[in-house]
C-alpha cells in the first residue's frame, strides 16, 4: 500500500437472508424482481432489527430486468421498513452481480464512505422481460414519429406479422451464438472431465446442501417466501445412478462424449439474497454479530470470443491475482465456495489450477497453484442444489461463507464466480 | 364473520330486528387505547374497610372521579367493593344491595371489581364462607352484566393491603379497557412486590421481551401489544413461518429469530439472541402451541406427542436453560387454556398440555421467585384466531355465542392486555397464578 492511500478499516460482514430459491417456472412464477428482493430485504431488516434505519446505501442488481425496473432496488428498499433516506443502486455484472455489489460496498466501507450496508441480487426467469421484436420496434418508433395520417399510413404499412415473434432474452452469448451451457462442453471436454466426476460433485452439492437444512444451517439464513421454505432443486434423495440416467443436455455436437446433462448443470431458478455489512463500529453500536471480514475481492475476464480461454475460465485468473496480492497461497483456505454454474466448470476450474503448463502459460506463475483438499469444497452445498438465480448467487455464497467462518471460529474462505460475458469475480473472506 | 354479526346487531334496523327476535346481542365491548380515560364514568367505592380511604386517594391520583355513596342518578363507569374484612356471610348483604341499586346506571363496558381475602382451611368458618361466598357472587354478577360491562375480583393475601403495588396493578388493569374479555374472574395477590409504573401508558418501557409463536394469531397481538407497551421485542416461530414472522417483526421494529422451539437448545438460543442483541433477557412469553383434535378413542401417537412436546415439554426445558442462566428478575407468562381447565371434547392430548401449564407455572413461582421474577399463565377461552378458525363452523359458533357472558369470542388483543399484566413488574406480587381471558366461558381451544 503506497503512503498517500488512506488508512482502510476492515468490512464486517454481519449476517444475511436470502429466499428460498425456486426452479423458474413453478413456485414464484407469478413473483416479480421487486417483490423478491423486497422479500429478502425485509427479512434481513427483521433479522437485525434494522427498521427506521438510514443505511450507507443498498447496492443489488438483476441479470434480467424489465425497462421499467431502471431503478429497482431503490424502489425496493422504498418498500421495506428502512429509513426512506437510504440510498440504492441497481449494479448490473450477469452472474457476478451479487459478488460486485457487496464487494464495492465493502470497498467504500473499509474507506470510511459508508459505516453500513446491504449488497445482493434478485433473478427470475419466470418473470422475464419479453421484448418486442427489432421490426416491430422500428414500426412503433416510425409511428411515434409520424405527424400525418399518410406518415402514419406508411409507417404501418411496413409491419410484417413475424415482427409479432417476441424476442425473449436468453443465456446465450451474444458473439458466439452459443449457449453458456454449449460454452462449457467445450471447455469440459478440453479439461478431459469425466461424465462420473461430474455427477459425483453434482450428487455432493445435493447431499451437503440437504444435510446443511438438516442441521438447521440455514435458520438464520432463509426466511421463507410464497409457500416455500427450502430451496426447490434440491434433491436430497438423489443416487449416482439418477443422475447417470439422465441425457446430456448441452455439447450434443460431441456425440457419444457428451457429458452434460441437466442434472450436472444448474436449472435457471428464480430467487433472491441480501446480505447486511458493515465497519466493526456499526456493529458494535448496533450489537449486531462479526461473522467474517470483507478482505478483498478481483474481478477478471477472458477473451472466450476468440476461442483463447473457456468461457467460464475468469476467476482461474483473478484467484491467481487475489492470492499474490494478499500473499497467500491456493492452499491457504478452510473453504472453497466455487459457484457451480456447471460441475463442469468446477472441475476445470481446479484442474486449471493443477495444471502446471497452464498456469506458467495463462497466468505467468512459475509452479501451479495446485490441489485443494477437496473435502473443504462447497461444504453446505452449492448452485446445482439449490439452483442459480444469476445476481443472487453471489449473496447465498457470502452469506453462508461468512456464517461457516464464524462457526469454525478462525480461518479464511475463498469465493470464486463465473460470468457470462467471459467474466469472474473472487473474493477472500477472514473468519471472526 | 363474529365481527359482522356484532355490526348487524349493534346498528339500525338490524339492531330492532336482533332485539324483537330476541338474537344474543354481544356487545361492542370496551377495548383499551394509549391515553384512553380508564373508565367511562365515575367510580363507585363501597365497603368500609380501612383500605378504604388509602384507596380512594390512589383512585384520585388516577384522574377517577370517586363517589363513596351510591346516591344520585348519573351514570357510572365503575363499582369497586370493598370486601376484603368482612366476618359473616350476613354481612355481604349491605354491600351488595348497595351495588345491585347502582347496576342500573353502569355505563357499558362499566367495570365492577370486588376485593376480598382467601378462604383458607385455617380461617374461622364463617370467615371462610363470606370469603368463599365472594367468590360466587363475583362470577354471578359476572353473568348478569349487560352492555359489555365486566365483574372480577382481587383477591388479597392475608396482611396484603389494598395498595400493594400488585393489587393495584391488578385493579388498574380490571378498570381499564385492557380487561375487556376478563370477566368472572380473580387475581391474586399473594406479596407486597413490585413497583408500579411511572406511565400506566408505557409499563414495559426499557424491557426486553421475548414471545414465541408470534408469526401470527395471539403472538402476533402480544408482540404488538407489549411494543406498544415499551419493550423491545424479539418474536421467536418456526422457520417455515419466518415470512410472517418478518412481518411482524418490521411492525413492531424488533427481531425476528426463526427457532422451533421444541428444539434442545431453545432456551439458550433465546438468551443468547436476546443478550447478545439487546443487552438482557426481561420476559418470556410462552405463547407457541398447537392442536392436533381428536377424540381419544381415535388418537394416534403422532398427535399426542406432538402436543405434548410443543406445548408443554418445550416450555420445562426453556425454563430450565432460563432458570440456569439465573436472568434477574425474569418474568415468565405461559400460554394455558380454558381447555385445560374444564375440558373440551376432542382434546385429550391438548388438555393434559394446557392443564400441564397450570400446573407447571404453580410449581414453578418459587424458583423464580428467587431471583426477582415470577411465572404465571393465561388461560384464553374462545380466541378469534387461525387456530379456533379450523373448528367446525357450528361449534364455533355455539362456543363464540352461547357460553360466554360477554356473548363473543375474544380478541387476541384480548389476551396480549393480560399478558402485558403479568409481564410486568408490578405484577411481581401475582406468582404461579393462572389468569383466565374467556368472556367468562369455559369452550377453548
Ligand atoms: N385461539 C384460541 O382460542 C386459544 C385458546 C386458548 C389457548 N390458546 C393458546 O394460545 C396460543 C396461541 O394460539 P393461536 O390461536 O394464536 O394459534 P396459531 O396457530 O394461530 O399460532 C400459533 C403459532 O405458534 C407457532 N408454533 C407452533 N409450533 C411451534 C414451535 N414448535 N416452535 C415455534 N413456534 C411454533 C405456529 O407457527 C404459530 O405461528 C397457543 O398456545 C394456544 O394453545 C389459543
Amino acid at each position: 500500500m503506497s503512503d498517500q492511500t488512506q488508512a482502510i478499516r476492515p468490512a464486517v460482514i454481519i449476517g444475511g437472508n436470502r429466499i428460498p430459491f425456486a426452479r423458474s417456472n413453478g413456485a414464484y412464477s407469478k413473483a416479480s424482481n421487486q417483490d423478491m428482493l423486497t422479500a429478502a430485504l425485509d427479512g434481513l431488516i427483521a433479522r437485525f432489527g434494522l427498521q427506521g434505519q438510514r443505511l450507507g446505501a443498498v447496492a443489488a442488481g438483476a441479470v434480467l430486468k424489465h425497462s421499467k425496473d431502471f431503478n429497482l432496488v431503490r424502489e425496493c428498499v422504498l418498500g421495506t421498513s428502512l429509513s426512506a433516506q437510504t440510498p440504492a443502486y441497481d449494479v448490473q455484472m450477469a452472474c457476478a452481480t451479487g459478488m460486485e455489489a457487496i464487494g464495492s460496498l465493502a470497498n467504500k466501507i473499509k474507506l470510511g464512505q459508508i459505516d453500513s450496508g446491504i449488497g445482493g441480487g434478485v433473478d427470475t426467469t419466470s418473470d422475464a422481460p419479453i421484448a418486442v421484436s427489432e421490426g416491430l420496434r422500428a414500426v412503433l418508433m416510425d409511428l411515434s414519429r409520424a405527424r400525418t395520417t399518410g406518415a402514419k399510413l406508411k409507417a404501418v404499412s411496413r409491419f410484417r406479422p413475424r415482427d409479432l415473434a417476441p424476442n425473449a432474452p436468453g443465456t446465450g452469448e451474444p458473439r458466439t451464438g452459443l449457449s453458456m451451457g454449449d460454452h462449457q462442453a467445450i471447455t469440459t471436454k478440453a479439461w478431459n472431465i469425466s461424465r462420473a466426476a461430474q455427477d459425483e460433485l453434482a450428487l455432493a452439492s445435493h447431499k451437503n446442501l440437504a444435510a446443511a437444512y438438516e442441521r438447521n444451517f440455514f435458520d438464520d439464513l432463509i426466511t421463507p417466501f410464497a409457500g416455500v421454505s427450502k430451496d426447490t432443486n434440491m434433491r436430497a434423495d438423489s443416487t449416482l445412478e439418477k443422475l447417470a440416467s439422465l441425457k446430456p443436455a448441452f455439447g450434443k455436437n460431441l456425440g457419444a462424449e457428451a457429458t452434460m446433462t441437466a442434472g450436472n448443470s444448474t436449472p435457471l431458478t428464480d430467487g433472491a439474497s441480501a446480505v447486511l455489512l458493515g465497519s466493526e463500529d456499526y456493529a458494535r453500536e448496533h450489537d449486531l454479530p462479526m461473522l467474517a471480514n470483507f478482505v478483498d475481492f478481483e474481478a477478471a475476464a477472458v477473451d472466450f470470443v476468440h476461442g483463447a480461454e473457456g468461457l467460464l475460465m475468469a476467476p482461474t485468473y483473478a484467484v491467481a491475482r487475489i492470492l499474490e496480492r494478499n500473499n497467500l497461497s491456493l492452499q491457504d483456505f478452510d473453504f472453497y465456495e466455487i459457484h457451480e454454474a456447471f460441475a463442469g466448470t468446477v472441475l476445470a476450474t481446479l484442474a486449471a489450477w493443477e495444471d502446471a503448463e497452464f498456469c506458467k502459460n495463462k497466468l505467468g506463475l512459475q509452479a501451479p497453484l495446485g490441489a485443494i483438499d477437496r473435502s473443504r469444497l462447497n461444504v453446505n452445498g452449492s448452485s446445482l442444489a439449490a439452483g442459480h438465480p444469476f445476481a443472487a448467487t453471489g449473496g447465498r455464497i457470502v452469506a453462508s461463507l461468512a456464517k461457516m467462518l464464524h462457526e469454525k471460529g478462525s480461518g479464511r474462505g475463498l469465493v470464486s464466480v463465473c460470468a457470462a460475458g467471459g467474466q469472474g469475480v473472487v473474493a477472500i473472506l477472514e473468519a471472526r | 364473520m363474529a365481527d359482522k354479526y356484532l355490526e348487524l346487531v349493534n346498528s339500525g334496523f338490524t339492531k330492532k330486528l336482533a332485539k324483537s327476535l330476541g338474537a344474543p346481542r354481544p356487545a361492542i365491548l370496551r377495548r383499551y387505547a394509549p391515553g384512553a380515560p380508564l373508565l367511562p364514568g365515575p367510580l363507585l367505592l363501597l365497603g368500609n374497610s380501612s383500605a378504604a380511604q388509602d384507596l380512594a386517594d390512589t383512585l384520585l391520583g388516577w384522574g377517577l372521579d370517586v363517589r363513596r355513596h351510591a346516591s344520585g342518578e348519573s351514570r357510572l363507569g365503575g363499582i369497586i367493593l370493598l370486601l376484603d374484612e368482612l366476618a359473616d356471610p350476613a354481612e355481604l348483604s349491605e354491600p351488595m344491595l348497595a351495588a345491585g341499586a347502582a347496576l342500573r346506571r353502569l355505563a357499558p363496558g362499566g367495570r365492577v371489581v370486588c376485593l376480598s381475602r382467601p378462604a383458607l382451611e385455617t380461617d374461622a368458618p364463617a370467615v371462610a364462607a363470606v370469603r368463599q361466598g365472594i367468590d360466587g357472587t363475583v362470577r354471578s354478577m359476572g353473568r348478569e352484566m349487560r352492555g359489555g360491562a365486566t365483574a372480577n375480583g382481587i383477591v388479597l393475601a392475608e396482611g396484603i393491603p389494598a395498595t400493594a403495588p400488585s393489587a393495584l396493578a391488578a385493579l388498574h388493569f380490571l378498570l381499564s379497557g385492557r380487561s375487556a374479555y376478563v370477566d368472572g374472574q380473580f387475581i391474586a395477590v399473594d406479596s407486597a412486590d413490585g413497583t408500579l409504573p411511572e406511565d400506566f401508558d408505557r409499563p414495559l418501557a426499557g424491557k426486553v421481551a421475548v414471545v414465541t409463536g408470534a408469526a401470527r394469531g395471539i403472538g402476533a397481538a402480544i408482540a404488538q401489544t407489549l411494543h406498544r407497551d415499551g419493550a423491545t421485542v424479539v418474536v421467536v416461530d418456526v422457520p417455515a413461518a419466518g415470512d410472517a414472522l418478518a412481518r411482524v417483526a418490521n411492525r413492531v421494529s424488533g427481531t425476528a429469530l426463526q427457532l422451533d422451539v421444541t428444539r434442545p437448545d431453545a432456551g439458550e438460543k433465546i438468551i443468547e439472541h436476546a443478550v447478545s442483541r439487546h443487552g438482557a433477557l426481561d420476559i418470556v412469553i410462552h405463547n407457541a402451541g398447537i392442536t392436533r383434535d381428536k377424540l381419544l378413542a381415535n388418537m394416534d401417537a403422532a398427535r399426542w406427542d406432538s402436543v405434548i412436546a410443543v406445548n408443554i415439554s418445550s416450555q420445562l426445558a426453556m425454563n430450565e436453560a432460563f432458570l440456569a442462566a439465573q436472568l434477574p428478575g425474569l418474568r415468565i407468562v405461559s400460554l394455558a387454556s380454558t381447555s385445560g381447565i374444564a375440558g373440551n371434547r376432542g382434546q385429550t392430548n391438548y388438555a393434559a398440555s394446557k392443564g400441564g401449564v397450570i400446573g407447571m407455572v404453580r410449581a414453578s413461582a418459587a424458583a423464580f421467585a428467587a431471583n426477582g421474577g415470577g411465572i404465571n399463565a393465561v388461560a384464553p377461552g374462545f380466541i378469534e384466531t387461525d387456530m379456533t378458525a379450523k373448528i367446525p363452523l357450528a361449534t364455533r359458533a355455539v362456543a363464540r355465542m352461547l357460553m360466554p357472558s360477554l356473548m363473543q369470542g375474544g380478541l387476541p388483543l384480548d389476551v396480549a392486555e393480560a399478558i402485558g399484566l403479568l409481564a410486568s413488574d408490578a405484577a411481581a406480587g401475582i406468582n404461579g397464578r393462572t389468569l383466565r381471558v374467556c368472556g367468562q366461558s369455559l369452550v377453548g381451544a
